[in-house]
């Protein structure tokens, strides 16, 4: 597969508005908190699709299509309940004490609320946290550029190694982030991101649209797969009668509540985009008027790795040459098998089957449908996804960086011009560490689950700690930071003593020794391991809490609940009151529950 | 703000969606033979070229009104928040 001209050209016109933005905003960068903050002057939509692209990065794309083609419409349980109702809370009820307390980040605020080492804590683990996830995306994009072969036609002509493209992609993709957000901060990634948003909307919507009318619409998608892939709820009874191998109990306080407000209330990284609002009112709104979108997200990326499946395997290359031996060899629809990358034959399970390469769909539909042209749309779309999901945790990390670990702890008291070239260095240091976790992310086969996985360990004990910092007065900052090494303790152990059926003891677990328990599916041993974490955080934090000094409450003013005056919001024209927007989404959110049952 | 966000978006759809248009209306029909027989190109691009041009007419606008200081958007005004 060759890209024409056209399809060149629309990726260079999308890769010069790129930068050309991050030049035009160059000159907006006065201070540190023009880069690190934007200037806290973003209108609530900018900042509400930014907050909702940030996260669009590769486990949005790829990995919801591929958890489409492996799991069926449930997938969309990490939109409907697995971030909907986490994205009304954190603007109901968390905005107003990370805006209202004029933190400059969520370690920040821990420092504000608790004390030093608990953000220390936070800020260090997080910092961890956007560096890996930056590398997997940029690794995913680089294998989508071997799949697409794009390099392979100029690379060709000065006949240059194929494999180099690999590197070719991460370097390139490297350097371009790099350059926007060293020259306009956070500004310049929030702008970026919403241009991305809306290119992944205008890539993917004539892909699912062109998808769903060729199999016959919903009705006709239905009649062709079995009965398990398009039900969301049906089958949730028990851990065995449905795709995901987890039972209701587990899929809600699992994903829908540990692991769901661990992500969107806590993390820097999406939290950031509301601190950038003009307006503590602007701020709440954010993340409401990113769910919106949010919830019609399965239509875009989920549909299409069902329908992947649901169309006959394919007898013509779709994408390589080498696809017509792996069709021929038991892929499912437009889904081809796994091959081993030293004998080039099909990867087999333990019961002989193939083991299907998923994050093969949205690639292969994007060839099986989109002529050339709107082809090279798909895949800026696709590109541009990767790109904010780089980007988002790049300007997390320096600003983490500059605020929590260097200001604090290796040079306090500098000048704010110091901090601000702090903040381009870390950039560049930030890319290149990328660089390396993206060399490192080759050993998972569904970049979902090894997402889930981390988010497990550092993620899924902070939302105790935030509810109880938040909701309850009493609790202290040493009662925060042993409750968070006991959380994140547990989830290792948790993780360390099970295993999911089928896998071997390693990084899917059981590597402690004993298998204590075999969950049935991996993603039900990620979200229990979840649960896990959470209760004992959320215990051992009340604990600690009750034996330790409680601060005066003067100081907590502005920081817990109890002690902050609500936010009035009588003064806003009905849609712009974050409750009214609450109720709609909230209301939207069910009705599509209820439609894919 | 010196830049409204819509300019530089209205701009990359207008450039994208002409493109499109541009070779939706000159490729030849065979091609579209992936796409259910339907001109993608010529389509969507038309669709995306009336979208750019719709986000930069109303970022302009925006604009203009700002540098009047006609702005009479209720965000402008400070919060009552009271901590």
């Amino acid at each position: 597969m060759n890209l024409t001209a056209i399809d060149w050209m629309i990726l260079l016109v999308y890769f010069a508005f790129v930068l050309g933005i991050g030049f035009w905003l160059k000159h907006r960068v006065k201070d540190s908190a023009d880069f690190f903050l934007a200037g806290r002057s973003m209108p609530s939509w900018v900042c509400g699709l930014a907050f909702l692209s940030a996260n669009l990065g590769a486990q949005e794309v790829i990995g919801m299509a591929a958890s489409g083609a492996k799991y069926g419409i449930a997938t969309s349980h990490f939109y409907w309940i697995g971030a909907i109702p986490a994205m009304v809370f954190v603007g109901l009820f968390m905005m107003p004490f990370y805006y209202g307390s004029r933190a400059r980040s969520v370690p920040e605020y821990l420092r504000l609320r608790f004390d030093e080492k608990t953000r220390g804590l936070n800020a260090i683990s997080f910092a961890v946290m956007t560096i890996f996830s930056s590398g997997i995306s940029m690794y995913a994009m680089a294998r989508l550029v071997q799949v697409f072969h794009i390099f392979e036609q100029p690379f060709g002509r000065f006949s240059l190694p194929a494999e180099w493209s690999f590197h070719l992609s991460i370097l390139v993709s490297a350097l371009i982030v790099l350059s926007y957000i060293f020259l306009g901060g956070l500004s310049s990634a929030i702008y970026n991101e919403v241009l991305q948003f809306f290119l992944i909307v205008a890539g993917f919507l004539p892909l699912a649209a062109l998808g769903l009318k060729n199999v016959g619409g919903w009705r006709g998608l239905v009649h062709k797969l079995p009965a398990s892939y398009v039900h969301s709820w049906v089958g949730t009874g028990r851990a065995d009668t449905n795709r995901l191998g987890v039972e209701w109990f587990g899929l809600v306080m699992g994903l829908g509540f540990v692991l769901s407000f661990g992500y969107w209330c806590t993390d820097f990284l999406v939290v950031q985009r509301a601190m950038a609002a003009e307006s503590v009112d602007a701020a709440r709104r954010t993340p409401l008027i990113a769910a919106l979108p949010k919830m019609f997200f399965p239509f875009l990326v989920v549909l299409p790795g069902l329908i992947a499946v649901a169309l006959p395997s394919q007898t013509t290359p779709v994408a390589e040459n080498s696809y017509t031996v792996r069709q021929g060899l038991g892929g499912k629809g437009l889904v081809p098998p796994k091959l081993d990358a030293g004998t080039g034959h099909p990867l087999l399970d333990k019961n002989g089957n193939p083991v299907l390469d998923y994050d093969l769909a949205i690639p292969n539909m994007l060839l099986h449908y989109f002529p050339t042209g709107i082809l090279g749309l798909g895949i800026t779309a696709l590109i541009a996804s990767f790109m904010s999901g780089m980007a988002g945790n790049v300007t997390a990390f320096n600003t983490v960086w500059t605020y929590d670990i260097y200001q604090s702890y290796i040079r306090p008291g500098a000048t704010d011009a110091h901090y601000l070239m702090m903040g381009r260095m870390a950039t560049v240091f930030g890319v290149l560490l990328s660089v390396l976790a993206a060399y490192a992310a080759t050993r998972f086969n569904n970049i979902m689950d090894m997402l889930q996985l981390v988010f497990a360990f550092v993620n899924a004990p902070l939302f105790a700690t935030f509810l109880l910092g938040m909701f309850w007065k009493r609790t202290t900052g040493h009662g925060a930071f042993v409750g968070l090494i006991s959380g994140t303790l547990t989830a290792a152990l948790h993780h360390g003593l099970t295993l999911s059926a089928g896998a071997a003891p390693g990084l899917k677990g059981g590597w402690i020794g004993p298998v204590m328990h075999v969950y049935p599916s991996e993603m039900a041993q990620n979200f229990w391991t979840a649960i896990w974490a959470w209760t004992v955080c959320f215990v051992i934090t009340i604990i600690i809490s009750l034996l330790t000094d409680p601060r005066d409450e003067k100081e907590l003013v502005g920081l817990v609940y109890s002690l902050t005056k609500r936010p009035s919001q009588s003064h806003l024209p009905w849609y712009k009151r974050p409750a009214a927007l609450a109720c709609l989404v909230l209301a939207l959110a069910l009705a599509l529950n209820l439609a894919f049952w | 703000m010196g830049l409204d966000v819509r300019l530089p978006i209205g701009a990359l759809f207008t450039v994208i969606g002409f493109i499109l248009v541009a070779y939706g209306l000159v490729s030849n029909r065979a091609l579209y033979q992936r796409s259910l027989g339907i001109n993608i190109n010529l389509e969507w691009g038309a669709l995306l070229l009336i979208f750019g041009v719709i986000m930069v007419i109303s970022g302009r606008g925006i604009a203009r009104n700002r540098a009047a200081g006609t702005s009479t958007d209720v965000e402008q005004q400070p919060s009552h928040t009271a901590h």
